[in-house]
């Protein structure tokens, strides 16, 4: 998957705001806030986003920790001057707790930024942010022209 | 289809939300595997195609199509309804889905433990030789379980 219309809509926009360039982020209502360390993209409950009864899909869970993966890669770029291409690798999730029907918030940290390759860490939380309720880590291609 | 799953399978594609926005469609269930669509969409779309043609479907809908069809085979393997959580779930994404082609997810139950249950999948559209995506999964069962 190509993130280009991501980049765009992140490189010099507001503080916060609807994703709403990218279909896929529309479906899952994301919105995203800029703070000091980064994206903080949020995905607020919405029925659609069930799988069990009381339980977020967990794929809805996994479709927010690749977006805030790649949301903070493109922060972090940003600061270069020709920001490259992303695409991801793979994706691993690893599910801590039951998602509850409520807002879910996910957060990511470049753990090391190659030339080719970038390694990125996701930590989806609801209530307590120091109890997540999924981790992930990504493996992500960086295409420089 | 065995008889004693399909109102599992008939409930999972009509009362599962997240399964109906997608639009998760069934294909085919085995003795210890089954088969999911996911017809192309333009609201899962990641890159949109020039002047409305269409784009490439975001990774995250391929992640759940395969994180269900994964739930779907373990209860063909299980060949009842079993509660169950997914422990961890791993997608290398080998190639883009081509635009507007029906991405079919498939997953195989390895190995089934009282506890959990090993399964590896693939995503295709099309041609199973030349895949979009491979998925390596665990499951774990949550009956009895404190959450």
């Amino acid at each position: 998957m190509n993130f280009d219309t991501l980049v765009r809509e992140l490189l010099g926009a507001p503080d916060e705001g609807p994703l709403s360039s990218l279909p896929y982020a529309r479906t899952l209502g994301l919105s995203y806030r800029r703070d000091a360390d980064g994206i903080v993209i949020i995905m607020p409950f919405s029925k659609d986003l069930i799988g069990a009864p009381n339980r977020l899909h967990g794929g809805t869970v996994a479709g927010l920790l690749e977006i805030a993966s790649i949301a903070q890669l493109v922060h972090v770029l940003g600061r270069e001057e020709t920001a490259p291409g992303v695409k991801p690798i793979n994706v691993t999730v690893d599910y801590l707790r039951a998602a509850a029907c409520e807002t879910t918030y996910a957060a990511a940290i470049v753990t090391r930024m190659g030339r080719r390759i970038a390694n990125v860490r996701a930590e989806a939380w609801q209530g307590d942010r120091s109890a997540p309720v999924a981790s992930a880590h990504m493996n992500v291609m960086l295409v420089r022209e | 289809m065995n008889i004693l799953l399909k109102p599992i399978v008939d409930g999972f594609l009509n009362f599962v939300p997240h399964v109906k926005a997608l639009g998760l469609g069934f294909r085919a269930i085995g003795d210890n595997w089954a088969e999911l669509t996911l017809p192309y969409a333009e609201h899962l779309v990641a890159y949109p195609g020039d002047d409305g043609a269409p784009g490439i479907i975001a990774s995250g809908a391929i992640f759940s199509l395969m994180d269900s069809v994964g739930g779907m085979a373990v209860v063909a393997k299980s060949k009842r309804m079993v509660r169950q959580a997914t422990l961890d779930l791993r997608i290398d994404y080998l190639r883009p889905a081509e635009p507007g082609k029906t991405v079919i997810g498939r997953a195989e139950v390895t190995k089934l433990t009282r506890a959990v249950a090993f399964v590896k999948g693939i995503a295709h559209d099309g041609d199973p030789d030349d895949p979009v995506a491979l998925m390596t999964a665990s499951y774990m069962f949550t009956a009895g379980a404190k959450s």
